[in-house]
């Protein structure tokens, strides 16, 4: 019996990610969105009420998406469909498990339902992406059971910088645990707050044991280009496509931004013509407390 | 004493690295795949995991997908997981009606066949060619071959539970292709088949 198909476990989990890269995965709020970033080549589509700049631009409570919108959507596109649960909602997570999505984003974009604790990802089926600002939190996240890791970033701003930090801070730490010597890793794990044997892996890997994609603030081919040569395995991109001029023309260019990364001629080229960005707000601008990198720990 | 084939990957998107990875542990020089140069370069091609929507866009958007049928037709050894058994097949069914493939297999794949993320799964199969013991298969979204023309033959099938019997590995001349993911688990073995092809062609 040892031979039967085994679901959710942990290498199809990662294994999921692992197609999903060198792709863009792009917020959708409707169906014909999801249509729009299909039909220009996006790896994935997150189904969501929202997206971030107009949960930030009107405030209140921000919670999972209605189950007939996410599964409008399922039905309308044949790429994989990813929803957000709140920080520490795991009945929310159950419901999107339920509903067949194929990746839950506990996603500090929604108001956190739990200030203390994470979700227990081990409990569930269906895979997560969870946001890091550093290396400690994405391995943390990956404790609890996440199969993909992403940049928080600022969402909603269109402000590409704190993508930047949390990338060059995850992966720089990741560098300085490959020169460490064996003594200074177990400081590092208590450092980081983070199991030795996940840091030790990581130490002696060179890399997280998931795939790694950078969002937050991303709005222009240039951005993705940038993200992608700093290290990141994919793009998500939130309010930056469907907040701007015109989401078909840009759509298409930041998944080609993204495959042609280190072609600064096809990047220049996709970057012709797009209209106008999304409206940005600049991070140092927001409130501390109105700062969405803070949720999560 | 001849120079190891240089296999390359499509790399438009997907998880290019495993199989580069997979390649080089069993001897293949490799490459990486994005342009019209770099396909004229290689001796063979693998069509890594991915999504075949995506991929077979990109193909199309890079004007990649005539040339990457001319190689083809032109005898290049080709390898597919996953997404890159639906770019080789000749008919795709479940999928978006305006998607393209590569072809030549002469099979139809039903995309997502074992329906989503949830239901991906792991198992051992027996593959013919590889020697008795069994690999261990990990299916992501997987695709199933629905039906194989008489030219192809069947290299192994789901062995237990609700979808036994259902072809998952298949191979037409110098075509081979798995609706499992070989380059996820480190048993190289499917690659040395295909290496092993790709040096037979030369």
């Amino acid at each position: 019996m040892s031979n039967m198909p085994a679901v959710g476990t942990e290498r199809v989990k990662r294994g999921m990610a692992e197609m999903l890269k060198g792709g863009v995965i792009m917020d959708v709020v409707n169906v014909e969105q999801a249509k729009i970033a299909e039909d220009a080549g996006a790896v994935a589509v997150m189904a969501l009420e929202r997206v971030p700049a107009d949960i930030r631009a009107e405030g209140g409570v921000s919670r999972m998406s209605d189950p007939d919108m996410i599964d409008a959507i399922t039905a309308a596109v044949s790429i994989p469909v990813m929803a957000k649960a709140r920080i520490g909602h795991f009945a929310e997570a159950q419901v999107l498990q339920s509903l067949g999505v194929d990746y839950v984003d506990e996603s500090e974009v929604l108001s956190p339902a739990d200030y203390a604790n994470h979700i227990d990802k081990w409990q569930f089926t269906v895979p997560f992406v969870c946001g890091a600002t550093n290396l400690g939190e994405a391995l943390r996240r990956l404790t609890e059971g996440a199969a993909m890791i992403r940049s928080k970033g600022e969402a909603g701003t269109g402000d590409v910088s704190n993508a930047v930090t949390h990338m060059r801070k995850i992966l720089g730490q990741i560098r300085a645990l490959t020169s460490m010597s064996k003594d200074e890793l177990y400081v590092a794990a208590k450092e980081l707050q983070a199991p030795y044997d996940l840091v030790k892996e990581v130490a002696d890997s060179g890399r997280l044991p998931v795939v790694l994609f950078t969002a937050g603030g991303i709005a222009t081919p240039a951005d993705a280009a940038l993200m992608m040569q700093l290290g990141a395995d994919g793009v998500f991109v939130g309010s930056g496509i469907f907040k701007s001029g015109d989401p078909v023309k840009r759509a298409e260019a930041v998944v080609q931004a993204t495959l042609h990364f280190d072609n600064p001629d096809i990047v220049a080229k996709v970057s012709r013509g797009l209209g106008e960005a999304m409206v940005g707000i600049n991070v140092a601008d927001i409130p501390v407390h109105h700062r969405l990198e803070d949720r999560g720990w | 004493m001849t120079s190891p084939p240089l296999i390359g990957v499509l790399a438009l998107q997907g998880d290019v690295r495993e199989h580069e990875s997979a390649l080089s542990a069993v001897g293949a020089e490799v490459k990486r795949v994005r342009s019209l140069v770099d396909l004229a370069s290689v001796d063979a091609l693998v069509i890594p995991g991915g999504e075949s929507t995506t991929m077979s866009k990109l193909a199309l958007s890079d004007g990649l997908m005539e040339p990457l049928r001319e190689a083809r037709r032109s005898g290049m050894p080709m390898y597919g997981s996953c997404a890159g058994m639906i770019m080789l097949a000749d008919r795709v069914t479940d999928a978006r009606p305006d998607q393209e493939t590569i072809g030549g297999l002469d099979i139809t794949v039903r995309r997502n066949a074992f329906g989503r993320q949830v239901d991906s799964f792991e198992t051992d199969i027996g593959i013919v060619g590889v020697g008795n013991d069994p690999v261990h298969a990990v299916f992501i979204r997987a695709p199933w071959v629905e039906s194989a023309g008489p030219e192809v033959e069947v290299l192994g099938t789901i062995e237990n539970g609700d979808d036994a019997g259902t072809i998952v590995a298949v191979r037409q001349g110098l075509l081979l292709a798995t609706s499992f993911h070989p380059e996820l688990t480190g048993d190289h073995r499917i690659h040395t088949m295909f290496a092993e092809i790709v040096r037979r062609s030369r």
